[in-house]
């Protein structure tokens, strides 16, 4: 069974039909990628799995039971953490702060601890930034800040939406290591991404998008050696 | 020595001003509305302390802070929480429309005619060429108590955590778990109960109350708020001790004393003018 199973997922903006029925799964320990051009509802599949945006017809079932209509703040307790597109820190709030707001369903002093030290070790500049403001870190270390205020709360399944935007080579790498990393310790992965090339090299499977359909599927290296993907996502 | 009495009276209408202020940006910082009917809040409060002052004055004063946190909650669940999610417009006609309701039940119930309210009579506090009403030192000391207690909840506690990251991010806020309804709710209980106790500091001053007490203060500290740039905590309480300090130095002034109303509302006009998000106000960032 998946651990993430998603049926005939279907989402309208008015009369606009953004999802028309979408189907994928995610299994326990992959890293999933979805991928596609700008507008093909790669972000709103996000969003209606994460309760933020109501579906319209569908289903979504995590660990086997059944969270179509679960409201969005009530999928963390769940075990699904999000890092939203555009990052989405509290700029206003420290870096130690935004940390701890990852933990707020949770309530032990210790586990916290160990999650902090756990995310300060996986990056040390947010451990020396940690009682700076959020809004002054520039797009990378927000992008860490973004990846760690998630993993605090330890998810069974990590939702990542467009973790590459905005950021340099440099620190897309430094990124996709730490995906890589936590889905090694045990965090199933599903990644929204239309950096594809990069997606698809860290991927287990992935889904193409195309218009609120799937068009294809298959695992990463498939896709990255597919002729027709080649030309239309990673630039011939 | 004038001056300093004038200045004193001046912070200790501000303070009132403040606790009302804060009501109005911490609803408009979280639930993104602007709750025209808080100021008739302040006016039940009064009128729940005339109904208790029989009994007894500390009671009614409890009674009317624990009626008012109540009335809030319901106001928000029954007129506002319906309209999540509603144009901006269509939630602040609502909020126009339970003011007016609650204005109307008042006077249904108590009549048009100024009713006092006397809970104590405290007299005043001689210092050799100063003398200071009781009454406005203990409208200063519950200031002092209501701000700092809500700045270390808001800075300190889970909750008040949560109501900043509300404000700032909503959606984000929702993913880390925390439940938006539940935050509005205490935001409006809370809100509430300031404008009881605003209520209760403005009767120690002015023993009188009407149906539409609550409506002039509530402008006010609205203006208040937005001087002090609304959304913000600090702001509000900036903005209603500037304009009460401003009210009381009009005042003391027989020339000027007429159009002190007109004068606190240039000072909103030319704040406004030079700084559109207000004192303390901050421009949201869009970073993408």
């Amino acid at each position: 069974m998946a651990l993430l199973e998603v049926r005939d997922l279907q989402v309208n903006y008015g009369l606009i039909k953004a999802i028309k029925g979408v189907s994928f799964d995610v299994n326990e320990g992959e890293i999933v990628a979805l991928i596609g051009a700008n507008g093909a509802g790669k972000t709103t599949i996000m969003h209606s799995v994460n309760g933020l945006i109501s579906k319209a017809g569908g289903s979504v079932h995590f660990a086997g039971s059944d969270i179509t209509h679960t409201q969005a703040h009530k999928l963390i307790g769940l075990g699904i953490a999000q890092v939203p597109e555009g990052r989405r820190i509290f700029q206003e709030l420290t870096v130690y702060e935004n940390l701890k707001m990852g933990f707020f369903i949770k309530k032990s002093k210790a586990e916290f601890e160990m999650r902090l030290e756990e995310m300060y070790s996986h990056f040390p500049i947010l451990k020396e930034r940690s009682s700076q403001i959020a809004g002054t870190l520039s797009g990378g270390e927000q992008q860490m800040l973004a990846m760690s205020r998630a993993m605090m709360s330890s998810p069974k399944l990590l939702l990542l939406d467009e973790p590459s935007m905005g950021l340099s080579p440099l620190y897309v790498n430094i990124i996709f290591d730490m995906i890589q990393a936590v889905n090694k310790q045990g965090t199933t992965v599903l990644l929204v991404e239309q950096n594809a090339k990069k997606a698809l090299s860290i991927a287990s499977r992935a889904y193409v998008l195309e218009t609120g359909r799937m068009v294809k599927t298959g695992t990463g290296s498939e896709l990255l050696g597919d002729e027709e993907i080649r030309r239309a996502y990673l630039g011939g | 020595m004038d001056f300093i009495v004038t200045l004193v009276n001046g912070l200790s209408l501000g303070g009132i001003y403040a606790m009302i202020a804060l009501g109005y940006t911490m609803v408009y910082g979280i639930a993104k509305m602007l709750n025209f009917a808080h100021g008739d809040v302040i006016m039940v409060g009064g009128y729940t302390v005339l109904v208790f002052l029989a009994v007894n004055p500390v009671l009614a004063i409890v009674m009317s802070v624990i009626f008012c946190l109540l009335l809030g909650i319901v106001i928000e669940k029954v007129a506002y929480k319906p309209l999540r999610g509603a144009s901006p417009l269509a939630v602040l006609i609502t909020a126009i429309g339970v003011s007016y309701l609650l204005q109307s039940l008042a006077l249904i119930i108590f009549g048009a005619a100024p009713e006092f309210v006397i809970i104590a009579n405290l007299g005043t506090l001689d210092l050799g060429p100063i003398s200071i009403k009781y009454s406005t030192i203990i409208t200063l000391v519950a200031t002092v108590i209501v701000m700092t207690v809500l700045s270390l909840f808001v800075k300190y506690s889970k909750i008040g955590r949560a109501m900043v990251a509300v404000s700032e991010d909503r959606d984000a806020a929702r993913l880390m778990g925390i439940n938006i309804n539940m935050i509005i709710t205490i935001t409006f209980a809370i809100g509430s109960a300031l404008a009881a106790l605003a209520g209760v500091c403005s009767l120690l001053n002015v023993p009188t109350i009407t149906p539409t007490y609550g409506a002039m203060p509530g402008i006010k500290a609205f203006t208040a708020a937005v001087i002090g740039g609304i959304g913000s905590i600090p702001g509000a309480m900036v903005g209603g001790i500037l304009l009460g300090i401003v009210e009381c130095l009009c005042k003391a002034v027989p020339e000027i004393a007429p159009y002190t109303i007109a004068i606190e509302f240039a000072i909103l006009i030319v704040i406004l003018l030079v700084k559109p998000t207000g004192i303390l106000g901050k421009k949201r960032r869009e970073k993408v």
